[in-house]
């Protein structure tokens, strides 16, 4: 695929994983690919693997990619997957310095990859997996038509975020749970007694209570999920009626959203991770005097902040950066928390040094959501100038909205839990006695774009392949949301309820 | 790397409609944006979105900094691994970009053959000249070929001298280059009912017609008309900031602009285009049939192209696009378009471009 490294750069990246083990970074090897514009560009739209099932979204990725690298809107300097060796790129004719920036940016996050807990799941070998992955699309392509397969891809890549982040951490669900008629079995209670006091000894009212109480309990064992499922697509994988090919269409997409997880979950981080480790390595150690104008100018477009967009290089790196302060001079715990008088908080240093152990702590443990949460203070958020925006309706422009702490700071936790996007769950998988799928969305006070929803649901009637509803809420109104597979249906919640109450009479 | 390039192939079928109709509900345009002498221009590329389950936040994103820019955010969106610089851009290249998203035909200048002068290069050789423009190489072979011929050279004691007839000078040829003229009228109805909103569109397009007009020939000259009831040549500033209130004549505009065409712009020397932008609304049918008159008679037989645009504002609907479209339509140098808002400028564009005139 691209070429040797050559020699120069070969000794600088021993160099550089020299000082990356000394400094206490650990990582699977690391390999580094020289590639021209083209092949980067190919290779950012493929996510950094080398090969992907055939999809026209690659190919609307590198145009938008070549497009912007041609009238030099941007360049992509790193990329690196999370693999075992971990592999990188490193773009032909870039300077010296740039490579030698890049290299110690990535020895970061090979760092991150093998040692955060949120990776530890992952499949190692993605690489493999992925050309297999291409292997079988174009497999069921030869078979069954590329335009069957790639409608069903792109239903299934429509529900792709559909899946459980906290599965990976769960046990698995006991295979043979309690046998449903162990219900069944249970009698009503009734106490012995003789024939003329059975009427008060157990009073009909109260059997009759229990009895139905029982039938209650035995319709709630045949539910299913019997809890609310958060892993839609797996759930789908497992029940719905799939042809082979799509079920094995539907299991890749499902792999690979799961891989790709926790880079979504941890992108903060990650960034500022190996943000942190290329300056500090590149300022202490690698840099030659004269190499250092052109590093500080390359570094400060990394780390540049524009009105309206969140540079997760900026905010990792600054927050990391802070920890690191706050744990070498003491400043956390209750001791500080309690203080209240300005003029001692500035000249608080307890001289712990424990910045750089609590950072390895951190990026051990945590993903952007707690690290956000459990990090951000009222003085970073003011000294790093963090605000809300809010598009005004009326002249469509970007305002700063607000600037205090506590919106910021929710504002950022509700855009990196679960990725800013909203939980859905499986409720019933035969809803209506009919094999329809019932799914409700865990409503947090902001509704669903409505008219993706309603082609979500269309898409998932072709995976499904009978009626999907969505139960939510629209402009403070409980909706059931849904498509049968030819047209949509929307039914208001609490008439809904009426009518099957009516029928059941 | 083949495999992205089918990728891309099949993207492609998709976005021009060949293969999967049904995905073009989902076509919109990713823009991208770029900086030109402090002006923002974004470059709109095609893109197709995949529906999710998502939140309806209305706008709402976490930024960093003072909080004052341009106002192009676009969330808290970012692409992995990648940054965006600031680019410059030449109007030429704007106008080569733009030609490439519309997929816009080149124009073709009439007056090809027109020869002018125009600049020369040190191209030939004389034998005489200035001292300074001496070729001493040239003037060296020459006395080499003297002495072989004559017989007189002596390898192993190479001696060479020049004499006056020996001397090459360089001298200056003329070249031609073929010329065309071009001048472009636009004329804006500025009477009340046209408010900033309507003005903003016609000075987006301009912009992208100037772009355009000007990468295909050189020294294009601009003439700027403004009319309510009455019209009047401006200069470029005055022509956007210009609010009249009062009624609309169309006709007096046309006249003017006829006027100027006759005495300044003969149609043979003279690529000429002609711009119109109004709300349609014109003050009476006789006047606007008049108004065709002048077009028909008068500036069509000296326009490369006549372009009509109808800016539409909310409520509004003229008739003028309409008595245009019956008397012109199977003329191809008449390019009519309606703008009911800022998205249709890129129609517009295409409408009075695409022709290639």
């Amino acid at each position: 695929m691209s070429s040797v490294l050559p020699p120069e750069l070969s000794r600088e990246q021993e160099r550089i994983e020299g000082f990356a083990r000394e400094l206490g970074l650990t990582f699977f090897r690391v390999v580094f690919e020289m590639v021209d514009w083209k092949q980067m560009n190919a290779l950012a739209a493929y996510g950094g693997f080398p090969t992907r099932y055939p999809h026209w979204r690659w190919g609307m990725e590198y145009a938008e990619l070549s497009k912007s690298y041609e009238y030099g809107l941007h360049k992509i300097y790193e990329m690196v997957i999370n693999n075992d060796p971990t592999y990188a790129y490193l773009l032909q004719g870039n300077a010296m310095v740039d490579q030698k920036l890049v290299m110690a940016h990535v020895y970061g996050h090979a760092d991150f990859f093998l040692n955060n807990v949120y990776y530890a799941h992952t499949n190692r070998k993605m690489i493999d997996a992925m050309a297999n992955h291409a292997t079988r699309v174009r497999r069921h392509m030869e078979r069954h038509g590329v335009e069957a397969v790639e409608r069903f891809l792109d239903a299934s890549l429509s529900v792709e975020d559909l899946i459980d982040p906290g599965a990976v951490f769960r046990a698995k669900p006991r295979q043979n749970a309690e046998p449903t008629d162990a219900v069944e079995s249970k009698d009503v209670g009734r106490l012995p007694s003789k024939p003329y006091l059975d009427r008060y000894v157990n009073p009909p009212a109260y059997i009759e209570e229990r009895r139905q109480a029982m039938s209650a309990a035995r319709e709630e064992a045949k539910r299913n999920p019997p809890q609310p499922e958060r892993d839609v697509l797996g759930f789908v994988l497992m029940q719905a009626p799939l042809e082979g090919w799509e079920r094995d269409a539907l299991e890749l997409v499902r792999d690979e959203s799961y891989y790709f997880l926790p880079q979504r979950q941890t992108k903060v981080m990650n960034e500022g991770w190996a943000s942190y480790w290329h300056t500090h390595m590149m300022t202490t150690r690698i840099l030659s005097d004269a190499e250092v104008i052109d590093y500080a100018d390359h570094h400060s477009g990394t780390v540049a902040v524009s009105p309206g967009r969140l540079n997760p290089y900026k905010l990792g790196l600054e927050l990391f950066r802070d920890i690191e302060r706050r744990w070498n001079t003491g400043q956390f715990g209750p001791e500080w928390d309690a203080c209240d008088r300005m003029s001692e908080r500035r000249r608080w240093d307890r001289k712990l040094g424990l910045g750089r152990d609590k950072v390895f702590e951190i990026r051990r443990l945590h993903c952007d959501a707690t690290f956000l949460d459990e990090f951000l203070t009222q003085e970073f958020c003011e000294q790093q100038g963090l605000f809300v925006s809010k598009k005004n309706a009326r002249t469509g422009q970007d305002e700063v909205d607000s600037r205090s702490f506590d919106d910021v700071k929710q504002a950022l936790l509700f855009h990196f839990t679960n990725g800013g996007r909203p939980v859905i769950e499986v409720i019933d998988a035969n809803y209506g006695n009919r094999g329809e799928l019932l799914l409700a969305h865990r409503h947090v006070g902001v509704d669903l774009r409505m008219d993706w929803a309603k082609e979500v649901l269309e898409n998932l009637t072709r995976i499904w392949k009978r009626p999907v509803r969505l139960e939510t809420v629209v402009a403070n109104k409980p909706k059931r949301l849904g498509h049968d597979g030819t047209k949509p249906i929307e039914e208001d919640l609490e008439q809904a309820a009426l009518k099957t109450k009516t029928r059941a009479r | 790397m083949p495999r992205i390039e089918s990728d891309l192939n099949r993207f492609r079928q998709i976005v021009r409609g060949r293969v999967r109709e049904e995905l073009k509900k989902h076509l919109g345009h990713t823009e991208l944006f770029g900086k030109q002498g402090g002006r923002v221009v974004s470059i709109p590329i095609p893109h197709l979105d995949l529906p999710h389950f998502t939140h309806d936040t209305g706008g709402k994103g976490v930024g960093q900094g003072d909080g004052a820019g341009d106002g192009s955010g676009q969330g808290a969106g970012d692409q992995p691994g990648a940054h965006i610089l600031e680019a410059e851009f030449s109007v030429e290249e704007l106008a080569k970009m733009l030609g490439e998203a519309l997929e816009l035909p080149r124009i073709r200048p009439k007056g090809d053959d027109e020869l002018a002068s125009r600049g020369g290069r040190y191209t030939g050789i004389t034998t005489s000249g200035p001292e300074s423009l001496r070729h001493f190489k040239r003037s060296y072979r020459q006395a080499l070929r003297r002495l072989i011929v004559a017989g007189t050279y002596d390898p192993t004691n190479p001696k060479v001298s020049l004499v006056r007839s020996d001397r090459r000078y360089r001298t200056w040829k003329p070249r031609s280059l073929p010329k065309a003229n071009a001048a472009i009228l636009y004329a804006m109805d500025v009477s009340g009912s046209m408010g900033d909103e309507q003005k903003e569109i016609v000075r987006t397009e301009s912009f992208w017609l100037d772009a355009w007009i000007r990468a295909h020939y050189q020294g294009v000259r601009t003439v700027y008309i403004v009319h309510d009831a009455a019209a009047k040549e401006v200069d470029r500033d005055a022509f956007f900031r210009i609010r009249e209130s009062g009624g609309t004549v169309i006709s007096s505009c046309y006249e003017l602009a006829a006027r100027i065409v006759e005495e300044r712009f003969p149609a043979q020397e003279w690529n000429l285009y002609f711009f119109h932008f109004t709300d349609g609304e014109n003050y009476s049918r006789q006047d606007s049939d008049r108004s065709a008159d002048i077009v028909a008679d008068k500036l069509l037989p000296a326009l490369n192209l006549f372009g009509y645009g109808q800016v539409e504002a909310l409520g509004t609907r003229g008739d003028f696009y309409d008595v245009l479209r019956t008397r012109f339509d199977a003329d191809e140098r008449v390019a009519l378009s309606r703008l009911p808002d800022r998205d249709a400028v890129v129609d517009s564009i295409k409408s009075f471009l695409g022709k290639g005139l």
